[in-house]
């Protein structure tokens, strides 16, 4: 188990790093960062670009820009933005806000895509598996854009009349200045969070619930099955014990092979609720061609994903004795 | 003749006598019409309702996208003297704060995205196939090699990759054929394993070595033999990748790095519709709806060719 661990591990550094090389020339081709400073009126003296060049390293050749930036990397020394704010501490701040939303989406349609999918198998073609079927296919075929912006225009405004005050936020991660009891901080991070997760959430489970059904029906048809009834099991024992356990096995590679799709949705979705997250900070990275904000962002996404495939890849070889550690 | 000769011979050896008969006497009391397997993929799929109905409204829809511009009274540009109006006979979808008539702006829309998603296929399909093929075929290092690649591919979250590359090439950005090729470059990775895995099961067929004994060169057999036992699963992945770019486009250019004013998406539609969502509601509705129903359509679309193809796969998209 160890040496497989560690061999996967081996494979993944070089990958890691030839995703380095990759990333730092896409960004080193992507615009002028300092075409803000040259375009201004009046102009910019001379002398002020050099020296932001230099201090930027624009001046030294590719190779050794690299290779400066990565022992820099590695050793989590991100940079500062073009305006000279500490790249690392930015994308750290950003990064919470956006976990927030992914990892409490992401438990969301995990659970929601569980039920769904085991109980249209398990009740396969009846007006159930229909409905979980279409709601799959029509969640499935939906911009994640979309069907936020829909939640926020119609849904919060319908769900605070509903309340009679305003329990459900549009804007933004959190109240500004919130202070007060924890309960009231509280409520106000879940009124913020309420809409966007759903939203996310809605969009990946409609993928994984017809992984679940799928594999369901595929163990339902299994021999071990037919056997564990034969014995005298319950229908309900069997479901659970036999059934269940078996096949949310495949359920786990797949949500961590779509972490990065989740992470993109986040991003999408953050957009629609105006939080001040990771999305903004791509945009914002994109948009004046900064250096420092593009690599941090996609090397650390990068490994994220990378991380967790392997944690995929780890925890199934876990849970199903027969995978060959190959 | 000489060469049906040849045939009834060779039968004969083989002591196939049943089909001898069969030749010799043609005219039967009971005759069953031999299906091809384009036939019977074919009935199988036009069996599914629900597949057809949807091709019939995916039909409809891009060709009105790819031509219904130009025939519709209005261009995406033009500029008419009602604003804001709510739809009408006159402007079916209404028409936005300047007087563009949206429904002529949905067609543009419809006809950027449809054009992105099918260049997207296209292109990802081809070159995910290809190569998928070579790493199953060849297996080893040159498998190891091509498999690593998509791997590096996939590493990267696909909306930031798209994101930069599309604010790349400034005179390009938001040009629609630079935004599919953008997308097809990373969309080829899924069908690549796809293909990847259909090779290496169908490359230890007794058909192939056969085909090998018989001195066929490996392009032959990748190209002859093995590709067409993979089409299925090609088609329908291709078909996938469709909605999945039309979904990624739409998203791109929503939050304004896809395809940009003075053109337009159904993305940027949607984005432009959205500050209006309360008082005018059909500029959100309507682009958003004509999403789906792209996606949606190409979504069973291509449950049915699944099914249509092998009917006994159970495999879902992950």
């Amino acid at each position: 188990m160890l040496s497989f661990i560690i061999r996967r591990l081996l494979i993944t550094i070089p990958l890691v790093l030839l995703a380095s090389v990759l990333v730092f020339l896409l960004v080193a081709n992507s615009g002028d960062p300092l075409a803000d400073l040259k375009g201004r009126q009046p102009p910019v003296p001379p002398q002020v670009i050099e020296a932001r060049e230099k201090l930027i390293g624009l001046d030294k050749p590719l190779p050794q820009r690299y290779w400066h930036w990565l022992t820099n990397f590695v050793q989590g020394d991100m940079g500062r933005t073009i305006r000279g704010v500490e790249v690392r501490p930015l994308l750290w701040q950003r990064m919470q806000i956006t976990l927030r939303m992914v990892v409490l989406a992401s438990i969301v349609a995990i659970v929601l895509a569980i039920g769904a999918g085991v109980l249209s198998a398990v009740k396969q073609y009846t007006v159930t598996d229909y409905t979980f079927t279409f709601a799959g296919f029509l969640f499935l075929s939906m911009p994640v854009f979309w069907l936020a912006a829909l939640m926020k225009e119609y849904g919060a405004i319908r769900l605070n009349k509903l309340f009679g005050k305003q329990v459900v936020f549009t804007v933004g991660p959190e109240s500004p200045n919130l202070a007060g009891s924890f309960g009231h901080r509280l409520a106000d991070y879940a009124g913020h969070l309420l809409l966007p997760t759903i939203a996310l959430a809605l969009i990946s489970f409609a993928a994984w619930s017809r992984y679940q059904r799928a594999t369901m029906l595929d163990v339902l048809g299994a021999d071990y099955i037919r056997l564990a009834r034969a014995k005298g099991l319950s229908r309900s024992r069997v479901m659970v014990r036999h059934a269940l356990r078996n096949a949310l096995i495949p359920l786990v590679t797949v949500v961590a092979i779509d972490t990065g799709a989740i992470f993109g949705g986040a991003v999408i979705t953050e957009r629609v609720f105006a939080w001040q997250g990771m999305g903004a900070l791509l945009v914002q990275g994109v948009e004046t061609s900064d250096p420092n904000i593009l690599l941090a962002w996609l090397m650390v996404t990068s490994v994220l994903v990378v991380l967790f495939n392997l944690i995929a890849d780890v925890l199934y070889a876990v849970l199903d004795p027969r995978i060959r550690y190959g | 003749m000489a060469d049906t000769e040849g045939q009834e011979l060779r039968r004969t050896e083989h002591g196939v006598q049943v089909h001898e008969v069969a030749a010799t006497t043609p005219e039967r009391e009971f005759t069953i019409a031999a299906r091809t397997q384009t036939q019977m993929i074919l009935r199988r799929f036009l069996a599914h309702k629900l597949a057809v109905g949807s091709l019939v409204v995916f039909l409809i829809v891009v060709v009105a996208s790819l031509i219904g511009g130009r025939f519709w009274r209005y261009s995406y540009a033009d500029i008419t003297p009602e604003f804001s109006s709510p739809p009408s006979l006159k402007h079916p979808m209404g028409t936005d704060s300047i007087g563009h008539d949206s429904m002529a702006q949905i067609l543009r829309g419809a006809q950027k995205s449809v054009q992105v998603a099918l260049m997207v296929a296209f292109l990802a399909t081809t070159f995910g196939a290809l190569i998928g093929a070579l790493a199953g075929y060849y297996r080893s290092w040159t498998d190891a090699a091509l498999m690593r690649f998509t791997d590096l591919v996939l590493t990267i979250p696909a909306i930031a990759l798209l994101a930069v590359l599309a604010a790349n090439v400034s005179e390009t950005a938001g040009n629609w054929f630079f935004i599919g090729l953008v997308l097809a470059l990373l969309q080829w990775t899924y069908i690549a394993r796809v293909v990847r895995g259909q090779f290496l099961s169908l490359r230890e067929k007794e058909f192939v070595e056969a085909a090998r004994a018989l001195g066929a060169s490996d392009a032959r057999i990748m190209f002859r033999h093995l590709l067409p036992n993979a089409t299925g699963s090609i088609i329908v992945n291709a078909t996938i990748t469709v909605a999945v770019a039309i979904l990624l486009e739409t998203a791109l250019s929503y939050i304004g790095l896809g395809i940009r004013p003075p053109d337009t998406s159904l993305g940027l539609l949607v984005s432009e519709g959205q500050q209006a969502a309360t008082t005018r509601p059909w500029l959100f509705w309507f682009p958003g709806i004509f999403i789906v129903i792209i996606a949606l359509t190409v979504n069973f679309i291509g449950d049915g060719l699944r099914d249509a193809f092998d009917p006994t796969q159970t495999r879902v998209r992950a």
